[in-house]
């Protein structure tokens, strides 16, 4: 497992090097938990280009499921997660494909 | 009330379901479906074999792949299941699995489910899936493995010893809230399939979330199942099966029976209880109290009772 992460760290140290503009940082992460059948927080601004994670805190599985099919996520058993990049502005409704209820929105701006 | 002893057998077995057990016979008694104890089932201490001929027995909600305290053992726990079918002295023809299969709907989940199931002695087996075998981002595994009788569809009839059969799948679309829908396409598959049919055919309708609403905050429903059922209550015996819920709940309807079915793997709590319906967790000495599977018997020389003389409500 740690050989992987290494491989895959250098893998994108030089991909990072050889193809992104050194001016701008990355932006930083943006987090939502899954936890008691709740997307927490259930809406969220973040600016273009920002990744979110959802991570699984409940003992059901959860996904993460675009209203527009844009992303999907496979079913994230405990403590597992799931990333998306949000390249342009606009409202993007999700909800988990399980528990239809379980309603959320990012917001890009 | 009668002295026949068959019919004093039925309530006393529907009095023991009452309590709790490994699982669940149904028997059809004047056109009409009735829940009895798997376990007396296989060695009749009831008297249940004089009620009829096995027909078929309801799995539910294996979660293969599931692996947390609510039952660290799902393969354990179905392989007893599995065993409880295969000791009855007369064998169901048919098995009915209705969903959630698997937990997480990955291959290595449906193949060891495939393989377990595939220890029955039943002969033929019918699947529809539950909302935990489609979460594969193309939706495909479930498919490719159960998906022949229907065409990919998810829906399909049959017939066995003159009951009509037919599987609905109510998991793919939702509506807001989080109720199933069968959508406008299976709605009218379904009128079509029942034209002409004699209103004297026993018809079983199966899916896996309930076709009728439980509890609609959590989604225990199906959204456009009134349509279903007006397309039913013209027939004069109709049993309607699901799973979705891990817990036994039951209706009678004019002459539609509802009934959801436990699951194998572990039970969840009652409508409302807690934040969601997650696996309920209860120690471990009861644990095979709540789980279960549920069977259906078809009487050769059906009696002129009614479910509503014995359901446990």
């Amino acid at each position: 497992m740690a050989r992987s992460v290494t491989a895959v760290s250098v893998a994108m140290l030089s991909f990072m090097a050889s193809c992104r503009p050194t001016t701008a940082a990355p932006p930083e992460p943006t987090q939502i938990a899954v936890k008691d059948f709740m997307f927490q927080p259930a809406s969220l601004t973040i600016k273009v280009g920002a990744t979110v994670t959802w991570t699984n805190k409940d003992d059901e599985p959860h996904t993460v499921k675009s209203d527009t099919g844009l992303f999907r996520s496979g079913a994230m058993d405990t403590n597992e997660s799931f990333s998306f990049k949000f390249d342009k502005p606009g409202t993007y409704h999700f909800t988990c494909s399980i528990h239809p209820r379980m309603t959320g929105t990012i917001i890009v701006q | 009330m009668s002295d026949d002893p068959a019919i004093v057998s039925r309530r006393n077995a529907l009095k023991c379901l009452a309590y709790g057990g490994a699982g669940t016979l149904f028997v059809l008694s004047g056109g009409v479906f009735t829940p009895v104890d798997l376990a007396m089932a296989s060695d009749d201490k009831m008297g249940v074999k004089k009620l009829g001929k096995p027909l078929f027995v309801q799995i539910s909600d294996t979660h293969i792949g599931f692996n947390k305290e609510a039952n660290p053992d799902v393969n354990g726990t179905l392989t007893q299941t599995v065993a409880l079918v295969n000791a009855m002295a007369e064998q169901p023809a048919l098995m009915i699995h209705t969903g959630d299969i698997t937990h997480l709907s990955k291959p290595a989940e449906f193949d060891l489910a495939q393989q377990m199931l595939g220890q029955l002695r039943t002969t033929e087996m019918h699947t529809v899936p539950g909302e935990h075998d489609t979460t594969d981002p193309t939706v495909t595994e479930y498919f490719n493995r159960f998906g022949k009788p229907s065409d990919n569809r998810g829906y399909y009839s049959f017939d066995h010893a003159g009951v009509h059969f037919i599987a609905l799948i109510n998991v793919l679309q939702f509506k807001p809230g989080g109720l199933g829908t069968l959508g406008h396409e299976q709605l009218e598959w379904v009128e079509a399939d029942l034209k002409g049919r004699s209103s004297s055919t026993p018809i079983v309708v199966f899916a896996h979330m309930p076709l009728w609403t439980i509890y609609e905050a959590w989604g225990w429903g199906t959204g456009d199942s009134d349509q279903l059922l007006g397309y039913l209550r013209r027939f004069g015996s109709v049993t309607v099966l699901n799973g979705h819920i891990h817990q036994i709940v039951q209706k009678v309807e004019g002459h539609l029976t509802f009934h959801t079915a436990r699951s194998t793997a572990y039970p969840q709590p009652a409508p409302g209880v807690g934040s969601g319906p997650g696996p309920l967790k209860v120690p471990a000495d009861q644990l095979p109290k709540m789980l279960g599977i549920s069977s259906v018997s078809l009487v050769k020389h059906p009696r002129s009772l009614t479910l509503t003389d014995s359901t446990l409500a």
